[in-house]
Parts: structure tokens; sequence; C-alpha cells
């Protein structure tokens, strides 16, 4: 509830931010703004409630995805460093789109009532679809805002009519009603089938996952992180409550199209990332099959989704925040036809002069990789075991074996930037840089070694 | 309080050895302390494992999955962690000699791969056992890759491949037989055997065996090995052979036969097949090889298969043969492929038809070399006999035919392993002008250590044999219930 409060109030300051002179200060106060913004929502902690006519509700669930997104906004903007060195760059705007985005995610966290869920939405993407082509020069930046937004807003319609349907069975926007009549069931079904697909659309999990490339590639790196980080989160804590509250009577209905994805998004995502040669792009496609093994968790009636989820969207946010960072920070020093150089070979011998920035990234892509003694494992070992009580065998199956075919291709990265070529340069990176570098990389170790410092908490 | 230190100690000796920075004989030095340590500490783990018996440590890891840091130590853990703890240190002694880039790195490599193999020898939770059998490929990997050879990239990612691919099958059974069961806890686990239908166990069984016949290798997933082995560099080299194969062995006897008994009873057969046809196949291999680092490969997948096929003879002999083995074939794999090294370093090659003459030069080279050789062609005295007489012993009362074929493999082994001997060390020098240097300092230590150990080993077999003697009887008992 704060943190949304203080995110409005302090997103419009930042707008005005824009007009001192020096654009230097714009960084370190959107920072602190963020900072009380987590600070705040710490508040209603143990002190559930249900705001403005019950269309919000706040409990410790929604507080802690709220800090989950709210710290890799944080980490993800600290790796921006103020967009000192983007050269047409208007950081105030770029820091108040990306706090006013958040509001929208925290509201699809916390929504009680269909019509947040659906406003939740529309806020954060228009953000992004902003922040998308914030790099006005750069024709592709611009191709992927039209196409994401031309597609978002499609994908926005069709869960508006999904939530008219679901308002027309039962006669209420509240997602805890549903209590129907047998005559109305066809809208509910029709109507949990569309918002199904509004939802999936915004995590990109296969068969919507079409823009998710295009954008990924054509955003500046640093909004293609929060793309990545802070809207799937949000997009699954919201598909997590509309499938688990709303539709839990038609389980039955629902559970083979959740089915169908997760086939989909597992098998398109990691057989496609196999041949990218652009990094931005394999990270999308590997996003594609993280919303594959995510949804997996969803199938069949599970207590602990919740908190697979949670696990889940922690781990694969630190490792890809780090795996962007390092990318931004490299691609930097190697810039041709006036882009920085985004293909997978820009990190040939990394290694080298870099130990550092490769030894992050190895750790990095391990974690996506799901093995052992980072997050990513404990991320799949929950949603196999998940899976598991639900008797999901098959399912599990194809997640293993596109978890193989996954190593491939998070290995190629790795096994580059071993090779004994001269490669990059040394690349010089601020304390602060290090210091988020540091955190993310420790906190996928800590957390695979101890997972239960959060899975414990729900 | 001893068993976690065992875990910790290579841990943070790891750390400490990478924060210390890139000194190469600071980062030498420590990582030997460190493993010293290791050592010592195992030796008081020992004296408590002999007064007291099995050894057990349980704390909570994930409480409400009921999965748990639990390490237990029976007579085969102790035996394993012995090797492990007195080869590490042979391994990082070996590379006193070398100067490696970012040594650093490459010590607290090899010091986190002790860690995870001490953490799977001890294992007595499903997924912990799963989680250091997967962080132990990890360090090997990267030390394959960064000091390996030209090839190394794509030999090593076969490997993981290979590897990775194979946990992942075995992860699927593991929570298969976790959802099931509502435990992780091995030794709970097995109560509940008798109630998995026997054809599910099947597939539980034939999960697990692709994982541990992969990591071995036996026949027919060997073929990322003779790749792996030639191309990584040598720590990497040592510790495949001589440590990460035996977690497939160990896995067998913790994992696959315990844990899907009926499938082990129904498959055991086949397992044994495929495991003798490996033994002959890698023999007859390797008495064509001319790289010798491949020829030695080969030769260690040939007595993988033999070891595979002991475990499932279900025989007393079996089991412990197979037991004194893993034990003989790490010793002597480590110190084979630390001689191989000594001569690449010194004559620049690996090819047995470009060398020759070499005990004109280095006596005690060709000594060591002669000693442990023997050890792998199993000659009376040495440790090779022990283990290789009670497999074939065990293999024969179960099936007369699969006896005599393994039979044959001794001959074939003295064929590759003479003759390897002979073209290196024997007949004319390739350039008689070059003088080579024999072992001397670390090098000869290490030789040394190896060279009595393999006649310690095969004069006093029974000092070993009856630590694992309980443990393997125990297994034989409860398998026969099936």
């Amino acid at each position: 509830m704060y943190p949304i409060i203080a995110l409005s109030i302090s997103g419009l300051l930042t707008l005005f931010l824009g007009f001192l002179d020096n654009k230097k200060l714009v960084f370190p106060i959107s920072i602190l703004f963020l900072v009380i913004a987590l600070g705040v929502s710490f508040i209603d902690w143990n002190a559930p409630g249900l705001y403005f006519s019950e269309m919000l509700a706040v409990d410790n669930e929604t507080i802690i995805f709220g800090a989950v997104m709210l710290i890799s906004a944080i980490l993800i903007l600290c790796l921006s460093e103020g967009f000192n060195d983007f050269e047409f760059s208007q950081p105030a705007e770029y820091f108040a789109l990306v706090q006013l985005s958040l509001i929208g995610a925290l509201m699809m966290v916390s929504f009680e009532n269909l019509i947040m869920l659906f406003l939740g939405i529309e806020i954060l993407s228009i953000g992004l679809y902003v922040l998308t082509g914030a790099d006005k020069r750069n024709l592709r930046g611009n191709e992927a805002a039209i196409k994401y937004f031309l597609m978002g807003a499609f994908a926005t319609g069709i869960l508006l009519f999904g939530i008219a349907m679901f308002y027309g069975a039962v006669g209420s926007f509240n997602i805890h009603v549903s209590v129907i009549d047998e005559a109305y069931l066809p809208f509910f079904w029709i109507g949990c089938t569309l918002i199904l697909v509004g939802l999936t659309f915004k995590i990109s999990a296969a068969p919507f996952h079409f823009w998710s490339p295009d954008v990924y590639e054509g955003a500046p790196t640093i909004f293609t992180a929060y793309m990545a980080t802070v809207v799937k989160t949000a997009g699954f804590v919201a598909i997590f409550k509309v499938l688990y509250s709303s539709f839990s009577a038609i389980t039955e209905f629902w559970t083979p199209m959740i089915v169908i994805m997760v086939g989909a998004s597992l098998i398109i995502g990691n057989v496609f990332a196999v041949t990218q040669d652009s990094f931005k792009r394999l990270m999308a496609y590997s996003s594609v099959s993280h919303a594959g093994f995510m949804l997996l968790a969803l199938v069949g009636d599970n207590e602990g989704a919740f908190g697979t989820i949670m696990f889940y969207s922690v781990a694969y946010s630190l490792a890809t925040i780090t795996a962007f960072g390092v990318l931004m920070k490299v691609s930097k020093h190697r810039i041709e036809k006036g882009r920085p150089y985004e293909k997978i070979d820009l990190f040939e011998g990394l290694f080298k002069n870099n130990g550092f920035l490769a030894g992050v990234l190895a750790i990095a892509m391990l974690s996506l990789a799901g093995i052992p003694l980072t997050a990513g494992f404990w991320g799949k070992f929950f949603v196999f075991s998940d899976a598991a009580s639900s008797g999901n065998f098959t399912l599990i199956v194809i997640a293993v074996f596109m978890s193989a075919v996954a190593v491939y291709y998070y290995f190629k990265p790795i096994i580059l930037s071993m090779k004994k070529s001269d490669g990059v340069e040394t690349v010089v990176l601020s304390p602060l840089v290090k210091l988020i570098f540091v955190l993310t990389t420790c906190g996928t170790i800590i957390l695979g070694i101890f997972p239960n410092l959060l899975r414990s908490i729900f | 309080m001893l068993i976690l230190a065992l875990i910790l100690i290579p841990i943070l000796g790891a750390l400490l050895v990478f924060a210390l920075g890139q000194n190469q004989l600071r980062s030498k030095q420590l990582a030997l302390a460190v493993a010293l340590v290791e050592l010592v500490v195992f030796g008081l783990v020992f004296k408590e494992f002999s007064t007291t018996g099995n050894l057990l440590l349980q704390k909570d890891w994930l409480p409400d999955f009921g999965i748990s840091f639990k390490f237990s130590i029976d007579g085969i853990s102790v035996l394993l962690l012995a090797l492990s703890t007195v080869l590490v240190p042979l391994v990082i002694l070996s590379t006193f000699k070398v100067a490696y880039e970012k040594s650093n790195l490459l010590y607290a490599l090899i010091l986190l791969t002790e860690a995870a193999l001490v953490g799977v020898f001890m294992a007595g939770d499903l997924f912990l056992f799963y989680f250091f059998f997967e962080i132990a490929l990890v360090p090997v990997y990267f030390l394959g890759l960064i000091w390996g050879g030209a090839n190394a990239a794509k030999a090593t990612f076969k490997m993981l491949a290979y590897t990775i691919f194979g946990s992942l099958l075995m992860l699927v059974g593991l929570v298969y037989l976790y959802s099931k069961g509502q435990t992780a806890d091995m030794e709970a686990l097995k109560a509940s055997m008798a109630f998995i239908p026997s054809n599910v166990q099947g597939i539980l069984f034939s999960l697990f065996m692709l994982a541990f016949a992969i990591k071995m290798p036996i026949f027919p997933f060997h073929t990322w090995q003779a790749d792996a082995y030639s191309e990584s560099s040598t720590p990497a080299t040592m510790l495949l052979a001589g440590l990460l194969s035996k977690m497939g062995v160990y896995g067998l006897i913790r994992i696959a036969l315990p844990l899907a008994p009926m499938g082990a009873a129904e498959m055991g057969h086949m397992v044994m097949v495929l495991g003798v046809i490996g033994l002959i196949y890698g023999s007859i291999i390797a008495v064509k090889q001319d790289n010798l680092k491949r020829l030695i490969a080969y030769s260690s997948f040939a007595h993988m298969g033999l070891m595979a096929a002991a475990i499932f003879s279900g025989t007393l002999e079996g089991a412990q043969g197979a037991v004194f083995q893993m034990l003989a074939h790490g010793l002597n794999a480590i110190g084979l492929f630390f001689v191989v090294k000594i001569i690449a370093e010194r004559t620049g090659g690996r090819s047995l038809s470009a060398l020759g003459g070499l005990s004109q030069d280095a006596p005690w080279l060709s000594v060591s070399f002669m000693i442990i050789l023997l050890g792998s062609v199993a000659l009376p005295l040495t440790n090779g006999f022990v283990g290789e007489f009670l497999m074939l012993k065990g293999v024969f009362d179960h099936s007369k035919l699969l006896g005599i074929i393994s039979g044959i493999s001794i001959i074939l082994g003295a064929v590759y392993l003479l003759r390897l001997f002979q073209k290196t060390m024997f007949g004319e020098k390739q350039n008689a002008d070059v003088v080579i240097a024999d072992v001397s300092g670390t090098e000869a230590v290490v030789l040394f250590v190896i060279s009595a150990l393999v006649i310690l080993m095969g004069v006093f077999p029974n000092c070993i044999l009856e630590i694992s003697e309980p443990a393997s009887q125990q297994l034989l008992d409860y398998m026969a219930q099936f």
C-alpha cells in the first residue's frame, strides 16, 4: 500500500528533477526514492488488510513480492550508473517511468479485483513501451517499441474482454467470487481462457512469445533486464492469483491449457535458443523456457506453488540481472556501426583480462542452467517436486530433456569467455557496479546452499 | 563435528586460496596445507569410526520438504573418503613443478572438487547426494577447460553434456522416489521399496543406471571419456580418472542397488553383460592406442566395466572386490597419469611411437612406473591383484561364461600395459643427444607414496577388506530380500 503511494509521488517528483542543471543528481535521488518505497512497504508487515473497498490486499506475501521487484529495479538501475554515457539520454524521464511502472507491478501482485489487475498491467506496460524505445536514434529500438506496443495493446484488449466475460458470469470483479450459475459457465470458461491469454503474453510463454526476441534485442539492455525480471515476476503472481482464486473452481478446465503452454514454452524456448547468436535473443528464448518452468509449478492444485514461484523468480532475476549487466558493461567497449556489439562472441577471451566479469557471468549462466550450488537448481527442484506431487511426470520428462538442451546454450558464453584468445580489453568497473555484481552473485550462491532462507518465509 | 569439518575445510580453504591472489608459490603451499589438514581430520574421523562404528550427522536443510544435511559414514564411505583425502594432496603435489597461470583459481577448484567428493561419499540424503554429485563436475570441468589443451573446449563440453544429461535423468528418478516416499532419507526410503511395483522400479533403475553408467563410464556410454581424459589438463584428468569415476561406482552401491532393488534384480545381468563387453572392448582398443593418455583412458574404461559387473554379481566377493578395486584403481590411475605427464613434459610428446629408452636416463621414473603398471596389470602382491581376483571370482560365481570372458581381460591388460612400458622405457632412445632428467623433489615424493601404497595394499589387503565387509554384507542381505 505505502510503496504505491510513495512511488506515485516520487515518480512525479523525479520528472521535475529533469529541470535540474546537474543531471548527475537524478540518479542518486531516484535510487533513494526506490529505497524509501522499499522501506515503507514493510510498515504493513504482519498487518494484512484490504484497501480501497477491497480493491487491493496487502499481506506478507505481497510485501515480499513487492520487495523482490523493488530490489530488482534498484539493482538494475544501479547498473545503469545514471545513464551518464547514453549520449541522447533523458535520465529523469527514464527514472520516472521506471518508478511509475513499478506502481503497476505492485498493483499486479496485490490486486483483489480484476479491474485493479487491468490497471496494473496497463500502468506497467505503458511505461515499458516508452522505455523500450528509449534509444531514439536506434531504428531497431523504435521497431521493438512499436511491435511491443501493438502486440501488448492487443493482448490487454483480450484480457479486458476476458474480464468482461468474468463479470458477466459471476456479476463481480472480485477474484474471490466464483459461485456461479451453471447457465453462465461458458462465459466463465471464455473469461478464463482470454484472461490467461492476456497474462501469458506478458510473461512471454509460448505460444504468445513472438514479441520477446525482437523486443529484448531492440530495447536498451538495461530495460531488457527490467522487462525480463520485474515484469515476469509481476505477471506470474497475477497468473497465480487469477488461477488459484477466481478460477480455482474450474481447475480441470484450465489445466490442459497450462499443460500445453508449459510443453510449448519448454520446447520452443530451449530449441530456438540453441541457434541464436545474439546474446539478448538467447536470453529472450531462455526467458520463454523459464516461463515454461514456472508455469509447470502451477499445474495441478499445489499448495507450494506460490513459494515455488517466489523462489524461482528471485533465482531467475538474480541470474538475469547479472547476465545482462555483464553484457552491458562489456558491449560498451565494442561499438560497431555506432551500436554496442551484442553477439555472443563478444565474450570471446573475456576471462583473460576480466576474470571477475567472466566468473560472475559463468555463475549466472550456471544458475540459469540449474546446476547445483546456485539458486537456479533449487528453483528447478521445487518446480519438479511440485509437478511430481500432482503426478505430472510426462511434463517433468520434457522439462528434463529440455534442461539438457539448455546446458548447451548456457555454456556457449562460458566456453567462449574461457577461450585463449586475446579477447576483450580490460573493462573498468565502478565500485558500485562491482558491488552489485558481488551482491547478485553471492545471493545466487547463498540461496543455492541455503534455499530455506527464502523458502521458509511462506 | 568432525564430519562437518571434513566438508568445510576444503571449501574454506578454496576460498582462502582464491582470495589470497596470484602468488604461485603461496597458492601451492596453502592448497597443499589445506589438503593435508583435511587428511589429518579424516584420520581423526577414521579413529572415531573404528572405535564407535558408523557415524551420523544430521542437520536441518529444508525441513518443510523433509530434506536434511544428513551425512553418514559406513565401511564403504570411509574407504572412499580415505581415497579422496589421500589422493587430493598427491594431485596438488604433482602440480608443484608446473607454473600454471591464475594458479589461485586452479588450486581453489581442486579443493572445491575435494569438498564435493567428500560430500558425495558421506551423503545420506537423496538430494544431498545429487547436490554434491553434480557440483563435483563443475570445478573439474573448469580445470579441464581453462588449463587444457587446444581441443579442451570441445572434449570437456562433451563430458559435461553427457554427465549432466545423465544426472538430470537421475533427478527425475530421485524426485519420483521422494514424492512417493515423502522423505529424502536414503535409509528410510529403503523401507518403502517393497511397496513400489517392480515395473516402476525397472524404470527407476534405468534412470539411475544411466547417470552412473555415464559417470563411470561403462559401455556404451563411454565415448566422452577418452577425449576428455586426453584433452583436459593433467590435474583435471587425475581427478576425473582417480576420483570422479568412483562416484559412479559408489552411486551404484548407494542408489541404484538399494533404491531400486527389484529393477536391479531384473536388469542386473544386462548391466553385467555391458560391463564385460566394455571390459573386453576397452582392452582391445587400448592395445591399439598410440597416444599414452588415451591408452590409459581406455584401460581405465575397461576396469570400470569389470567393477560394474562385479557389483551386480550379487556375491560378497564381487562387492568387496569392487570396493577394493575402486581404491586400487583410483591410486593407480593417478599414478599412471602422473607418469605420463612427466614423460610428456620431458620429451614433449605423448605418442608411443615417438618414445623409447627413457629408462637409460631416468631409472627411478622407470622403477616407479613399473610398480604402478604392475598394480594395474594385477600382478600378485600389488593392489590390483586383490581387487581383480575377487571381482573375477564374483563374476564367475554368478555366471561361468561371463567369468571366463572377463578372465581374458587380464591377458589383454598385460599386453597393452607391458607394451606401454616397453615402448616408453626400453628400446632405442629417439633422440640420443637429449638427456632426460630423472624424477626429483616433489615428483619423487608423489611417485614414492603411490608405489609404496600399491605394494602395501597388495601385501595387506585384509586391513582394507575388513573395514568394508560389514557394509557390503549388509547391502547383500538387503538385496537378497527382493
